[in-house]
């Protein structure tokens, strides 16, 4: 397979296959030896089946819409009779008992499972350094972080060992690991795609979506992955739009809005000199710029806090040592089972965040923390649909910082908290938005621009990001790995 | 709101949570740091804001009451620490 095609994206690697120029089968062996390389550098997966992966792509049907692609999953969707761990010891020796529906998707598409892709511990963390298996590294710069949690998925993309990856969105998750990773991450609306088969980190705010090599290959795994799903209450029954129709390249006369408290003391200059001259270009392109305010944005990252950590400490009840994964030895009664699996099988982000949601939802608290965030959430879904009255879509950076150094900021918590600033609010108010890149920093590391939508909004921005896509180069430039 | 204050091994025991004396001791700095952080929504002005009860605007969404297959037992089963007999094992509850 030639380098071309390795490095190109699917909508260029489809033809081929169709035309039956290349195989499947040498596509998926093409890719497992690149993982074999540069996968003990990057450690990006947590689990391969390469049999298993070239099985599929013997009977891959290329006439699909992903006939014989390559995808890497994110270790926290239930793929049948693999491993599924989230990163975490407590799920050690967990194997999945169905197919999530978007693996189901994909497979019904005629896409090729990879393996599973490293994260921090159930999605909770924005560098993967919160992973029981290990840290996965920047493909740009192996001393850094790919992001996170999602960091497997976009170190994979990103340096080229698998033509896309699917992974978990609750606060940045996707975004933040694709600027880092200089590929392209889009968070769909919140009920767009269904989460059945998603391990829960916070559920009125996960979603999971698509890490591609470009933007016109998230707008193909949107629509394969979209619609609605008798498994998932929260999934929409609205029809699914073809969302690679609404690439036209035209962007005239489509309002951008810039808020102002996007812009802010603390963002790398690089980063922010990189989109000012992302809004440039698109003026160029014959958008209309125009300024709008989002004035409840210093809220989002407490409000986020409270309300992810209260909805985790619920959903990771269920790890008990009980039903799933490893169990303590040694306990003198089933309390101390609990409490004895739970401290050897999790992490301590994982605990972090269950002590802070277990006491913004104990007596007494209740009031002055989980009901208040609710109510300032509402107010930060309000700014939005304000600003969605002047603007079409909002630009900002993905992330105030470029990749930090392995290690950097593991002791201070709130420092990595705050790594997801221009991400949270999209997720709080249940709207859509991607990242894709917009340039590199002196050092040669990728600089994400955050496109944002209203609710059902993804043919808007991946309309905006493509045209922006098909007019710059950044996305063609490759990691020396 | 609240005054910034948790008893972290407090918590934990309600949240099912062992955690070791070095381990409460960093919880109980980190989070006094972050629920620092978090008082800032005492700031918000939440007097005209009525509470969010729905997260999309989804009404009640109803399938039909139909039986369906469930996932083979020994599949499921499989996952559990200690099992026999079809069932779950777990440590003596009522003496």
């Amino acid at each position: 397979m030639s380098n071309e095609l390795l490095f190109g994206d699917i909508a260029a690697l489809r033809p081929r296959l169709a035309s039956k120029e290349i195989s499947p089968v040498e596509v998926a062996e093409a890719l497992l030896d690149r993982i074999s390389h540069v996968d003990p550098k990057l450690k990006a997966y947590n689990h391969l089946h390469p049999e298993n992966s070239l099985a599929q792509a013997k009977k891959a049907d290329v006439s699909l819409p992903l006939g014989g692609v390559p995808i890497a999953i994110k270790d926290v969707l239930n793929v049948k009779d693999d491993p599924l761990t989230c990163s975490s010891k407590i799920l050690q020796g967990y194997i999945a008992p169905y197919d999530a529906t978007v693996i189901r998707k994909l497979r019904e598409a005629g896409a090729v499972l990879l393996g599973r892709t490293n994260m921090d511990e159930f999605a909770m963390g924005s560098s993967t350094e919160n992973s029981a298996w290990g840290v996965t590294r920047n493909p740009w710069d192996l001393d850094r972080v790919p992001g996170g949690s999602s960091g497997g998925s976009a170190a994979a993309v990103g340096g080229h060992e698998a033509f896309a990856a699917l992974g978990s969105d609750t606060g940045g998750s996707i975004r933040q690991p694709a600027a880092f990773c200089g590929c392209v991450g889009l968070k769909p609306t919140y009920g767009r795609v269904s989460r059945f088969g998603l391990t829960a980190f916070a559920s009125s705010l996960d979603q999971v979506g698509p890490f591609t090599k470009t933007v016109r290959d998230a707008a193909l795994l949107l629509e394969v992955l979209s619609g609605h799903d008798v498994n998932d209450n929260t999934s929409a029954r609205r029809p699914v739009p073809k969302y690679t129709a609404a690439l036209t390249g035209d962007v005239k006369g489509l309002r951008l809005g810039i808020p102002k408290e996007y812009f802010i003391d603390g963002i790398d200059p690089e980063i922010e000199q990189s989109v000012r001259a992302a809004i440039k270009h698109f003026e160029g392109l014959g958008a209309e710029i125009v300024e709008v305010s989002l004035p409840h944005t210093e809220y989002a990252v407490a409000v986020y806090y409270i309300v992810a950590t209260a909805e985790a400490s619920a959903n990771l009840a269920r790890f008990d040592g009980v039903r799933y994964g490893r169990r303590a030895q040694g306990a003198t009664d089933v309390i101390d089972m609990y409490g004895r699996t739970r401290e050897e099988g999790f992490g301590a982000e994982v605990k972090r965040r269950i002590i802070l949601g277990t006491y913004v939802l104990s007596s007494g608290y209740y009031d002055a923390y989980y009901n208040r965030a609710q109510k300032v959430r509402q107010l930060l879904r309000q700014d939005f649909e304000q600003a969605f009255t002047k603007c079409d879509a909002i630009l900002t950076p993905t992330s105030p910082s470029s990749p930090f150094k392995v290690g950097e900021r593991v002791n201070d918590p709130l420092q990595m908290y705050l790594a997801d600033i221009f991400t949270i609010a999209v997720n709080l108010a249940g709207i859509c938005g991607l990242s894709l890149p917009c340039g590199f920093t002196k050092a040669k590391l990728p600089i994400g621009l955050q496109i944002i939508g209203p609710q059902w909004g993804e043919e808007t921005i991946l309309r905006a990001a493509d045209a922006y896509e098909r007019s710059t180069k950044w996305h063609q430039e490759r990691p020396n790995l | 709101m609240a005054e910034a204050k948790i008893e972290v091994s407090y918590v934990a025991h309600l949240a099912r949570l062992k955690l070791s004396d070095e381990e409460t001791a960093t919880f109980q700095k980190q989070l006094g740091d972050i629920l620092q952080y978090v008082a800032k929504l005492q700031e918000a002005d939440i007097s005209s804001v009525v509470p969010l009860e729905d997260e999309a605007g989804f009404e009640n969404n109803l399938r039909a009451d139909e039986e369906r297959p469930s996932f083979p037992l020994p599949a499921v089963l499989g996952n559990a620490p200690q099992q026999a007999n079809d069932l779950i094992v777990v440590p003596r509850m009522v003496e």
